[in-house]
């Protein structure tokens, strides 16, 4: 039995989901850019899968193996054409056991 | 496949699509159903609770055999700082009737049933299957959907949208906007699971009792938030959502609020000892009436999440999403018997039907809801509870001040963190916005 109450690795929390990875094709993408926007920066935080990080030149990238499809970021970053969403191609991705 | 075509496509097999195919289906209509995920429900996140009279309505004898958790006979109320809640607390042995009202359940599983019913009545479901796009004829009518999977478009007289909030197909066809940020909160849950005799005691509960607690206050960092924790039979459901503008603002981490939910005093004794089984993250649609979209088109309606048919103020929306599909599916089955076409004009139906249900007399009775909690988010979720929590506290603590300067201090307190005037506004906006 673990108690999990005082752990906060998202890592450790995407552990426990089960996943179907669709290797080579993620389904979301970030456009190249210089500086990240207010938004798109925001997502390195505010991904509850934290698949938005910072690279060493300051640059967001995106590692979608841990997404959730939540849509947040579309939701933040789409309109503006900075990143490009789609969904995983049909029975890839999450698969919730519980949801 | 290619060559049939269907009377109905529903797209997506959540709690609106299934009431939407069900009900056609069960009606005579040949229907398709398509869904991205492995199983009905392996994409969908939920609290949960389900409404029973709302699929009642669909299939009255579902306690037979549907996977439910508990029934639901207290709901408690918490406004909270960082190391109290003041509650309010409702518990009823009424809701121990031979029909309960309400139920935790579990998405995943509940949706697997669910579907199972759908493709008893007779309809055709095709998982790991994503819509890519729909399919209109030269007059801009829709037509059918193309699918990720080979051949030609899949023709049918109607589309149902029941694609859930992220609403892609519908917004990339230009039906409708892509939800704003604004509009839409972004919820993260976990599944923690313990035995079902701990939990009964904990919460002092028996035999598939269940109880719920919803709270808000300091734990959404003075952002417009909530947070949850539903007993299922073996397992807590807990989590916390908070809008995705706010999100941004603030750039709050939202496995930081939960920790920090799951970590406050009132809250960590609950759940102490338990397994956690799965992380899950969703959007809910909070933009209220004045964020529904077009319902309905050429060739096509949209029901569910997707038409932001969702009751942030009460924490309803899969009886909303089973509701409108149903109407959705009742209204499409009258059009085909009538030998009418699935144009426009007919299936405005749909939504003169929906305006006679609750699901759009209640989501207009609170159209300014959604504006006052998200432009005044920091008195609401922040200075109140604090407030509550002094006041409750100066009441509480018996010490040799007089209880007249208690009273002058609590009054005082409210006035100093919002002004008089300040406190009268938000009084009178909420009970406008309640009405
Ligand atoms: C954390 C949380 C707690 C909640 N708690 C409650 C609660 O306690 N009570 C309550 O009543 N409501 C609650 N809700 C709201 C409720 O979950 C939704 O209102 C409800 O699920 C909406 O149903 P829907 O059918 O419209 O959408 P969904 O259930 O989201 O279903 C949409 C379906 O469409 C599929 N789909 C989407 N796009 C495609 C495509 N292109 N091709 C194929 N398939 C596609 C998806 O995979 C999915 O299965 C909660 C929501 C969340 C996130
Ligand atoms: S969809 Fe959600 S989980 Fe996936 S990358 Fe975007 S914000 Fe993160």
């Amino acid at each position: 039995m673990t108690i999990a109450v005082t752990n906060i690795r998202v890592e450790d929390k995407l552990y426990q989901n089960r996943y179907v990875v669709d290797s080579g094709r993620p389904h979301i993408k970030v456009r190249p850019h210089q500086s990240p926007s207010v938004n798109l920066y925001a997502l390195t935080s505010v991904c509850p899968a934290k698949c938005y990080e910072l690279n060493d030149q300051g640059q967001v990238e995106i590692t979608t193996d841990g997404c959730m499809e939540c849509g947040t970021c579309r939701v933040l970053c789409e309109a503006s054409g900075e990143i490009e969403w789609n969904y995983p191609k049909g029975g890839f991705g999450v698969l919730f056991k519980f949801g | 496949m290619t060559e049939e075509k269907f009377d109905a496509i529903v797209i997506g097999a959540g709690m609106s699509g299934n009431a939407a195919a069900y009900t056609m289906a069960s009606r005579g209509l040949k229907v398709l159903q398509l869904e991205r995920g492995e199983y009905a429900g392996s994409k969908n996140v939920q609290g949960a609770i389900m409404y029973a009279n709302m699929l009642e309505k669909i299939i009255p004898d579902f306690r037979d055999d549907a996977p439910l958790e508990r029934h639901l006979i207290e709901q408690r109320f918490w406004m909270m700082d960082d190391t109290s809640h003041t509650g309010m607390q409702y518990r009823s042995d009424d809701f121990n009737e031979t029909n309960p009202n309400r139920y935790t359940i579990i998405r995943a599983q509940f949706d697997k049933w669910f579907s199972r019913k759908v493709r008893e009545a007779g309809t055709t479901l095709l998982c790991e299957t994503t819509v890519t796009e729909l399919a209109h004829d030269t007059e801009g009518k829709v037509i059918g959907v193309r699918t990720d999977r080979a051949g030609d478009v899949i023709l049918a007289d109607v589309v149902v949208l029941a694609e859930g909030v992220n609403g892609l197909l519908g917004t990339r066809a230009g039906l409708r906007q892509t939800p704003k940020p604004e509009t839409v909160a972004l919820a993260v849950k976990e599944m923690h699971f313990l035995a079902e005799e701990v939990i009964d005691q904990r919460f002092g509960l028996k035999a598939n009792e269940g109880c719920v607690i919803e709270a808000a206050g300091t734990i959404s960092r003075n952002m417009a938030g909530l947070a949850f924790l539903y007993t299922n039979k073996e397992s807590i459901s807990i989590g916390i959502g908070c809008l995705v503008s706010e999100f941004a603002a603030t750039m709050e981490s939202p496995y930081d609020l939960l920790e920090n939910f799951k970590n406050h005093p009132s809250v960590r004794p609950l759940i102490a000892g338990s397994e956690v089984k799965e992380y899950a993250a969703h959007l809910i649609p909070e933009g209220g009436y004045k964020a529904i979209p077009p319902l309905f088109g050429n060739g096509w309606v949209v029901v569910g999440d997707a038409a932001q048919l969702n009751n942030a103020v009460h924490r309803e929306g899969s009886n909303l999403a089973m509701t409108s599909g149903r109407i959705a599916g009742e209204a499409i089955v009258q059009i085909k018997n009538r030998g009418k076409p699935m144009i426009k004009e007919n299936l405005a139906l749909y939504k003169s039907m929906l305006e006679k249900s609750f699901v759009i007399k209640d989501l207009r009775k609170y159209k300014d809801m959604p504006a006052l909690l998200h432009t005044n988010s920091r008195n609401f979720f922040t200075t109140y509870p604090k407030l509550l929590s002094q006041a409750a506290q100066n009441f509480m603590r018996v010490d040799s001040t007089p209880k007249i300067e208690k009273e002058r201090a609590t009054t005082a307190a409210f006035i100093k963190a919002r002004s008089r005037w300040g406190l009268v506004s938000d009084a009178v906006r909420f009970a406008f916005a309640w009405r």
